[in-house]
């Protein structure tokens, strides 16, 4: 993976590589665009996923998934949230 | 079409090695989980149901020597055993053999210890069991999620009905593994406590291992009451690989499908025993599929409280309770239930039940991959 | 007892799909190059494909070709069978529990999966069941059919063999149903899995 220096888009690359998301590229995700339902069509098994993700590469921990759901809103909640919570 | 009559039986799970005593002790509400704050599987405590390796092994050594043996193939020869026991007469070079599984010796695949790479094959599986009984025909391995245990009933009728064999013993089986252990947690679906089906207060699934075995045939079992699988039906709800559907869509679909094989109408239905993981999804999914059915005022249960989720053993142990709970005229309870945590009326059992005839009972399953099972047993009078 | 013909048949292996014995695609990239050029030569839009395990994507290109314009609605049952499970998917999902166990490879570690991506993408709410096997047993599969369309729980079955071990994929499916013009019996079955399509 190219080395990131903006927290957004780094996010979007993982996301794109973790979730599979073969056709899209960073530049195809908006930061407030929503990831779930209508927006990028995610899944719950993508939520799980990106909950793996967050502990991974920025070690945190989320043990309650409905929390998630908040979090996972867009790009620019997940952010925020790392930028707080994060521990790498 | 041929019935498929439910012949001896024998369930090897923590509450006991015997069918016998893991009645007594579900009559009792004594549970069979256990909460292990250290444990093998995660580094988080877990609650499940586990068979206490040194006395499977000292079971086993009866009938084989155990080093030969994976700790599911023990669980799994002992229970085939145990239906032998009570059939001496049967003749092994007719006798169909229909294994299911969901991962069976999948924790080989961290370490093989001393096995061969062949024994993480499921058809491997079905072979050592032939092979340490002798029987002659060709095992059919079903591996269907957690319905798995409940289809390969419906599997044996359909090969039945088709004239390979006219008697057959079922066994499933599942144990557990840091590979499924830590897949369930990865899905945040267990729970550390005892699991609580249907409550409001539900907060997952416990997961447990055990091993079950079934004699079945077309003939009934002479002088005595009968229970049959009057009817059973599949059906996907093609709509999530890992979630419940919310409309219950696919399980109705089955619970219908059932009904109108077993030619009778919901009103038949005296009990359910039904999936019921306890997690969230699964038993609003269920929830829903019974009222659609209209069964929203019948006694149901879940085991889940006692034996955890055995994965491809639980509907084939669920369903030989279903039997005799019927020839016993008894109903277990469903542990550890509150208050409802569903959207739809479900009529919960919480005490133990005596003297209530029970001629028509619903076994429900669901698993991942969108599948889902219904059965009806029914009691055949002596006569009939 | 009821007779069972082949409306259409799909065969994928050593780099090659064929088509009711005519050759469609042929690739001699590595499998995971097989299945991306395989699924651009569906010409659809898919995005849950690029998701799905290997063993998946194998069912879903066969069922797709075979289905195409193929009358079939949700009462088309699905009867598959392999030798190796969902070995392939376990493996990597093995490899993930060393440090974090994935979700989403663990949710393919079960070889009944595809029974549900394919019921999916074709909204088949039908009868489904896995069997494992020491190798390719058509009798079975046949069998298992013949009793779903008789006992009226399946109008047709979508029946396969679904091999995916060590990168080396075996792929045969049919489908089936009742009195249709080419037979379906276990020696037919046999030729046709047995048959080179060089």
């Amino acid at each position: 993976m190219p080395i990131m220096t903006d927290l957004h888009t780094e996010l979007k690359a993982s996301i794109i590589e973790q979730l599979n998301l073969e056709d899209m590229e960073v530049s195809d995700i908006e930061n407030d665009e929503p990831l779930f339902g209508d927006g990028l069509g995610l899944d719950s098994i993508d939520a799980l996923e990106l909950i793996v993700l967050l502990e991974k590469d920025y070690g945190i921990k989320l043990t309650d998934p409905k929390k998630g759901r908040e979090i996972f809103e867009s790009i620019n909640k997940m952010a925020d949230f790392i930028e707080a919570n994060r521990t790498k | 079409m041929k019935k498929l009559y439910l012949h001896d039986d024998c369930i090897i799970s923590p509450l006991g090695f015997t069918t016998s005593k893991n009645l007594e002790n579900l009559r009792s509400g004594t549970t069979g989980l256990q909460k292990l704050n250290k444990n093998e599987f995660l580094e988080t405590p877990i609650c499940a149901g586990i068979v206490n390796s040194e006395i499977l092994t000292d079971a086993f050594s009866e009938i084989g020597n155990p080093q030969d043996f994976t700790k599911l193939e023990q669980m799994m020869l002992l229970a085939v055993q145990g239906v032998l026991d009570k059939n001496p007469e049967l003749d092994l070079d007719k006798t169909g053999l229909i294994i299911s599984t969901t991962k069976g010796n999948i924790h080989l695949l961290d370490d093989l210890a001393d096995f061969k790479k062949e024994r993480l094959f499921l058809s491997n599986l079905g072979n050592i069991i032939k092979d340490f009984f002798g029987f002659k025909l060709k095992p059919i391995v079903v591996s269907n999620a957690c319905i798995s245990g409940g289809l390969a009933l419906a599997v044996a009728k359909k090969m039945i009905n088709v004239g390979k064999f006219s008697t057959a013993i079922v066994v499933g089986g599942d144990m557990l593994s840091k590979f499924v252990v830590s897949g369930f947690n990865s899905f945040q679906a267990l729970s550390e406590n005892d699991c609580k089906p249907f409550s409001k207060d539900r907060t997952g699934i416990n997961l447990g291992e055990a091993a079950a075995a079934i004699l079945v045939s077309d003939l009934p079992k002479k002088n005595s009451v009968n229970i049959s699988l009057a009817g059973d039906a599949s059906a996907n709800d093609a709509n999530h690989i890992s979630g419940p559907s919310r409309t219950g869509e696919g399980l109705y679909k089955s619970i219908q499908n059932s009904l109108k094989e077993a030619q009778i109408s919901s009103e038949a239905i005296k009990a359910i025993s039904t999936h019921g993981t306890a997690t969230l999804y699964n038993d609003e999914m269920e929830a829903i599929a019974i009222s659609r059915s209209e069964l929203g005022e019948i006694p149901l249960h879940s085991v889940k409280g006692y034996y955890g989720h055995t994965l491809g053993a639980s509907a084939l142990i669920e369903a030989i309770l279903c039997k005799h709970m019927m020839l016993n005229s008894e109903l277990y309870p469903s542990l550890n239930f509150t208050e409802t945590g569903v959207s739809k009326k479900i009529n919960v059992v919480t005490a133990y039940r005596k003297s209530i005839n029970l001629d028509y009972v619903l076994k429900t399953a669901s698993g991942f991959g969108g599948c889902n099972l219904a059965m009806i047993f029914k009691k055949e009078g002596e006569n009939d | 007892m009821t007779n069972l013909g082949v409306e259409h048949w799909v065969r994928i292996t050593k780099g090659k799909i064929i088509l009711d014995g005519e050759v469609i695609f042929s690739s001699e990239a590595d499998i995971a190059r097989f299945l991306k050029t395989s699924f651009k030569f569906l010409n659809i839009k898919y995005p849950k494909f690029h998701k799905m395990d290997r063993l998946s994507k194998l069912g879903f290109v066969a069922s797709e070709i075979a289905l195409k314009n193929n009358n079939i609605d949700e009462e088309t049952a699905l009867v598959f069978s392999n030798n190796s499970s969902s070995l392939d998917s376990d493996q990597n999902y093995q490899e993930s529990v060393k440090e974090f166990p994935s979700p989403s490879l663990f949710v393919y570690t079960l070889p009944n999966i595809v029974l549900g991506e394919i019921s999916i993408r074709h909204q088949l709410k039908s009868e489904n069941v896995f069997f494992v096997e020491d190798e390719f047993n058509a009798n079975l599969i046949i069998d298992y059919s013949k009793q779903l369309i008789e006992s009226k729980k399946a109008n047709k079955v979508l029946c396969a063999w679904l091999n995916l071990h060590n990168d080396e994929y075996d792929v045969f499916l049919w489908l089936s149903s009742e009195s249709h013009k080419k037979e379906a019996s276990e020696e037919q079955i046999r030729k046709i899995y047995d048959a080179d399509y060089d």
